[in-house]
């Protein structure tokens, strides 16, 4: 019992999450800074966001849904911290794993931007609304070459439990080449469930203000960023165990070490991306998502089925 | 929400896309713009009034603060009409470091506009370059004049400072890193997709709506309208300056970021020539305090468009009349038509691309019926008694507020 509450409260839960999602917002910003000719924040800024906004008051709309708004950011949170009971961090097995794992994982890293679908559309406010609407309406784009690159290549693994497709990586590390655009499509893709440029459309800053969180602050607006921070080390900690996860042989410490890296590769790559682009419109996001992404995850699952029938016969 | 499909956001007076106030209401029907009304007057400052009650001299300085990014557009469009009222001739010399300064100036406003144009597509990081690059052009302007923005170099009868051949060497070596900067958003303007994707096609305005709603500036240029102040009526230096009108036939926000970056390159060439060619001599001729009677209207090219300044003198010490029509007044009512069946996102881009400078172009203008009995003219007095009485008459009594105050801090 006690066990599994330090598991699920203190490392790998909701703590060490809390604050390696943090130290990974202080890498994106950075990164982000340096690219723009800019020098960026000190280490300890994105610390000090948080407490401040956590020291907030919080200001509930009274035409809002008093409940509704104040459970879907907790909602989100609970269902980003999750996932990383079910991701292999330190060794090639995670602490709950089962065959199926990795479907889990996918839909738990669904459910905040839904959760912030609900908050945005009870807060009443009409730039909340516009911006849940065009969250979801994203969602819709990004989901599925996001969903195809990643079971493409556990397709490979042939099995549908995440440390399985760790073991077979890490035993065939050649293989994971063959992977390399799912990759690609899976980090673009990804930046539309962050809402970061130039998928950031429904928090689009100078058309809807702030989207769906426009209503929101002080504990609450702390819990929703954090969502973000977290979704987003989540999904780099995905990517890293299924496309590179060859860190976690080398013993515990080391190997934790060695993929923390990996991770913060991953998170530095996403902020490469979008320093370089501008926002699309709604309109040419999904027409990108569907005429370029979803065609070429088509041929990334085609490759991996023929790989499948020629390796591991 | 609930009974209809039809939203009504409002975008502004306070909104992220907007850096002055000023009133926006969409009507949107999913993503796409059904109508807009525009308000304009949040920041009316009567600055017009204000230059009537006093000297010439001092309404230089208030002039300048019309804009606080095409300041010396103002002024030297107000002192040209002074000295056409005044009949003064205002030396080479002058009017060859006037041309400079608004040459520089254009650069930096050009620049503030790239960058803005970027954030407003969610482009932060061409924001942070042009920004970083336009500091070159704002430390230049500090040097020569004293002042990142409101230079104070005009005055009437020529300018109050001269320019050192060292000055003129930092000038150069400054555009010159600037020109090799521009080249490079050009380059980034005509190749990176996103940018292209997000700009052509969005706040289209062909040539006859343009004509007809009286677009001015890059706006204007942008549409293939053939018109720039500083080529059909020289003022200052530019009779003795070669450089090319930049126009462009796309009618759209890409078109109007092309002319930008055009004319870059060409005020570059022009600063170069003021530079090769400033005469020698006077900088300034003594001006009467009293201005004759007259009346004059003065042209200028500012970055936004043309902007035209309208002085009369009954032959004192002050105006009788100031009349400034900002660029923005011009370009504001092109938006709407420009707005036409696009995107909400497509909006903040459209309004950015006239490079729209409300404050400057609060002014206003009451169209009184002249049969209606409603209608009176206050006087000063009249107006300060009306004020006090009607915030007495809403419980708010300031000579009360101010007694207790002062009792308080004797306490």
């Amino acid at each position: 019992m006690i066990r599994e509450l330090f598991y699920i409260l203190i490392f790998p839960g909701l703590l060490f999450v809390s604050i390696f999602s943090l130290v990974a917002e202080f890498v994106d910003r950075k990164i982000y800074a340096r690219l723009q000719n800019r020098i960026g924040p000190p280490w300890f800024q994105t610390f000090a966001d948080f407490v401040k906004l956590l020291g907030k008051e919080d200001v509930v709309p009274t035409a809002a849904n008093r409940r509704m708004f104040g459970v879907a950011p907790l909602f989100a949170l609970t269902s980003a911290v999750t996932v990383f009971l079910y991701i292999p961090l330190w060794s090639t097995e995670s602490l709950f794993s089962f065959n199926g794992d990795i479907i889990m994982i996918l839909y738990l890293l669904t459910v905040p931007t839904l959760a912030f679908f609900i908050g945005g559309w009870y807060s009443t406010s009409l730039y909340a609304r516009i911006g849940s609407v065009r969250g979801v309406t994203q969602l819709f784009a990004y989901e599925v070459p996001l969903f195809m690159s990643i079971l493409a290549a556990t397709l490979l693994a042939n099995t549908w439990s995440l440390s399985e497709v760790v073991v077979f990586y890490t035993t065939h590390p050649w293989y994971s080449l063959f992977n390399i655009p799912g990759f690609c499509i899976s980090l673009i893709a990804f930046l539309g469930k962050l809402e970061k440029t130039p998928f950031d459309i429904p928090d689009a800053e100078t058309e809807i203000v702030a989207g769906a969180f426009t209503e929101y602050s002080g504990r609450l607006l702390a819990i929703l960023k954090l969502t973000i921070n977290v979704e987003m080390v989540v999904g780099s900690v995905l990517f890293a165990a299924v496309f590179f996860p060859f860190g976690l042989t080398l013993g515990p410490v080391l190997g934790f070490i060695v993929f923390m890296f990996e991770v913060l590769a991953v998170v530095a790559l996403l902020s490469l991306l979008r320093t370089v682009v501008a926002r699309l419109r709604i309109d040419q996001m999904i027409n990108f998502c569907w005429k370029f992404l979803v065609p070429v995850a088509f041929v990334q699952l085609l490759l991996n089925l023929i790989m499948k029938g020629i390796l591991l016969r | 929400m609930h009974d209809s499909d039809k939203f009504k956001i409002p975008m502004g007076p306070q909104h992220p896309a907007l850096k002055e106030p000023e009133g926006f209401s969409v009507a949107l029907k999913g993503e796409k713009i059904m109508g807009v009304d525009i308000r304009l007057g949040y920041n009316h400052r009567g600055i017009e009034k204000a230059c009537e009650e006093r000297s010439y001299i001092q309404d230089l300085y208030l002039i300048e603060r019309v804009c606080g990014i095409c300041s010396h557009s103002h002024s030297t469009c107000f002192v040209q009409a002074v000295e056409e009222i005044a009949g003064i001739s205002v030396p080479k010399r002058a009017l060859y470091i006037r041309t400079l300064v608004a040459e520089l100036e254009r650069v930096h406003s050009h620049l503030l506009w790239l960058g803005v144009a970027g954030h407003e597509i969610g482009f932060d990081t061409l924001l942070m370059y042009t920004w970083r690059d336009r500091e070159i052009v704002m430390d230049i302007l500090a040097m020569l004049t004293g002042n990142r923005v409101n230079y104070g170099i005009n005055i009437i009868g020529g300018v109050r400072r001269d320019i050192a051949p060292e000055q003129a060497r930092d000038i150069l070596k400054g555009v010159d890193t600037l020109e090799e900067r521009t080249k490079y958003y050009i380059e980034v303007a005509s190749e990176e997709t996103t940018l292209i994707k997000r700009l052509s096609g969005v706040g289209v305005l062909f040539y006859d709506d343009a004509l007809r709603l009286d677009a001015v500036g890059p706006t204007a240029r942008a549409s293939g309208i053939n018109r720039d102040v500083r080529r059909d009526d020289p003022y200052a230096a530019y009779s003795e300056i070669k450089f090319d009108v930049i126009t462009d036939m796309h009618c759209d926000v890409y078109g109007r970021t092309l002319v930008r970056v055009k004319e870059l390159m060409e005020a570059y060439k022009i600063i170069r020539q003021c530079i090769k060619n400033m005469p020698d001599g006077p900088i300034l001729v003594k001006a009467p305090r009293k201005i004759p009677v007259g009346e004059a209207i003065s042209r200028y090219e500012a970055p936004r468009g043309e902007d035209v300044h309208y002085v009369k003198s009954n032959g004192g010490e002050k105006p009788d009349r100031v009349k400034i029509r900002a660029p923005t007044l011009a370009n504001v009512q092109a938006v709407k038509c420009m707005l036409k069946d696009r995107y909400l996102a497509d909006m903040p881009i459209v309004i950015a691309a006239i490079d729209p400078c409300f404050s400057c172009t609060d002014r206003l203008v009451a169209v009184r019926n002249a049969h209606s009995s409603n209608e009176k003219i206050l006087s000063w007095e009249a107006l300060r008694k009306y004020g006090i009485d009607w915030h007495k008459a809403h419980g708010i009594d300031l000579a009360l507020v101010s007694d207790n105050f002062r009792k308080r801090m004797e306490c």
